[in-house]
């Protein structure tokens, strides 16, 4: 496989949320605007590529047996830079997404990347890898977070579109599933 | 009172699943059938009390006396992967007709990001220990609650003419959008 499809093949074809439904939870809970999801996905975008390069280097000096446990301390490494990162320069946003963000370290989709690409290829490709892959993770988020946005508030990024009260199940927890739902089914669609 | 309050909040009010998408990964994966959704709840009760618990003292005698409490990520996820592998070795040993209920849904349950949510919430509700297990007894009840009333959905879902595009998750996902729908009835209850 050519790097270039490294790096693509998570956009769409292999979007993480969209397709191989990893990382669920954030997606469900951080998007109730475009904005929010769109921070959410590059902070794990930012996570995935640094933890897949990490991994790939050492991946010939770590144990067999113990490449699980290392994997996860090398991802909570990260987890905790960004963490620390954002409460410093981006505290408004920090606090939106809350709880999420130390929960990157459980976001399957970091850790699957690490197990199933980083630790079988060369750098190269494995930082291509993390990219597409955060990126179609953020794109997924963001665009989640827009349709709720716009159907809940009547905005974009923060920016009113439509006047008045819409329907605001969709900026709650129920229109989280039922939009996510809908999304899923629209992409097996267009992937066909 | 005060524990009572916090258990019911937890399982209705405050569904760890339906309001706080947290666990949505074994919500979704192993919902098919009520058996493995009530083993699933089962495995969560237990390593989410104790996971817990041993979180709770490692940040108030070991983080915060030594001040060192950025390092919660790195050592709450250690503690609980390194938790879970004792819990099946010493379930193993100790109750096989429990291990073998429970034992394959115990590996899974180091990446449930309900097991590490409960852990850094209990921290940032300053919670004590007593009220800490009562939370966690109460969100992993919610959390079964949720998963089995789904999957007795789910059963039935099976049978259902749903239009291709919609078959499998995307019906799922809907249908648990309509449940929470539900769960927020019990918004103002306490």
């Amino acid at each position: 496989m050519n790097n270039l499809q490294n790096f693509t093949k998570g956009l769409i074809k292999e979007n993480p949320v969209l397709v191989l439904l990893l990382g669920l939870c954030p997606t469900l809970g951080v998007t109730t605007s475009a904005i929010n999801g769109l921070g959410m996905g590059l902070a794990t975008t930012f996570v995935l590529v640094m933890s897949n390069l990490v991994v790939s280097l050492i991946k010939n000096l770590i144990p067999d047996k113990v490449r699980i446990p290392s994997f996860i301390v090398i991802i909570a490494s990260f987890v905790t830079i960004v963490e620390l990162l954002m409460q410093a320069y981006l505290p408004a946003l920090f606090e939106q997404l809350g709880l999420f963000i130390p929960l990157i370290v459980v976001n399957c989709i970091v850790l699957g990347r690490a197990e199933a690409f980083a630790s079988k290829n060369n750098t190269l490709s494995s930082l291509l890898d993390g990219l597409g892959m955060g990126l179609g993770f953020a794109f997924a988020l963001t665009l989640l977070g827009a349709v709720r946005e716009l159907l809940g508030s009547g905005a974009l990024f923060s920016i009113k579109l439509i006047p008045g009260d819409l329907m605001l199940v969709f900026v709650l927890a129920p229109g989280a599933f039922i939009a996510l739902g809908y999304l899923i089914a629209l992409s097996r669609k267009l992937n066909k | 009172m005060e524990y009572i309050i916090i258990i019911i909040s937890a399982i209705f009010i405050n569904n760890i699943v339906l309001a706080q998408f947290l666990g949505i990964c074994p919500f979704v994966g192993v919902s098919n059938k009520l058996s493995t959704a009530a083993g699933m709840g089962g495995a969560v009760l237990f390593v989410m009390t104790i996971a817990t618990i041993v979180t709770w003292l490692i940040q108030t005698y070991l983080l915060e006396a030594l001040g060192i409490q950025f390092l919660q990520t790195i050592v709450f996820i250690l503690v609980i992967a390194s938790l879970v592998q004792m819990v099946e070795i010493i379930l193993k040993k100790v109750s096989p007709s429990l291990y073998s209920a429970l034992g394959v849904f115990l590996p899974l349950i180091t990446t449930n990001c309900a097991i590490l949510g409960v852990a850094i919430l209990t921290i940032q509700k300053n919670f004590n220990l007593l009220e800490g297990v009562t939370f966690a007894v109460g969100n992993a009840l919610g959390f079964s609650l949720a998963l089995v009333v789904f999957a007795g959905i789910r059963e039935h879902l099976d049978i259902m003419e749903v239009p291709e595009g919609m078959r499998g998750v995307p019906i799922a996902l809907v249908v648990a959008g309509i449940l929470a729908l539900a769960f927020m009835g019990f918004t103002g209850l306490v």
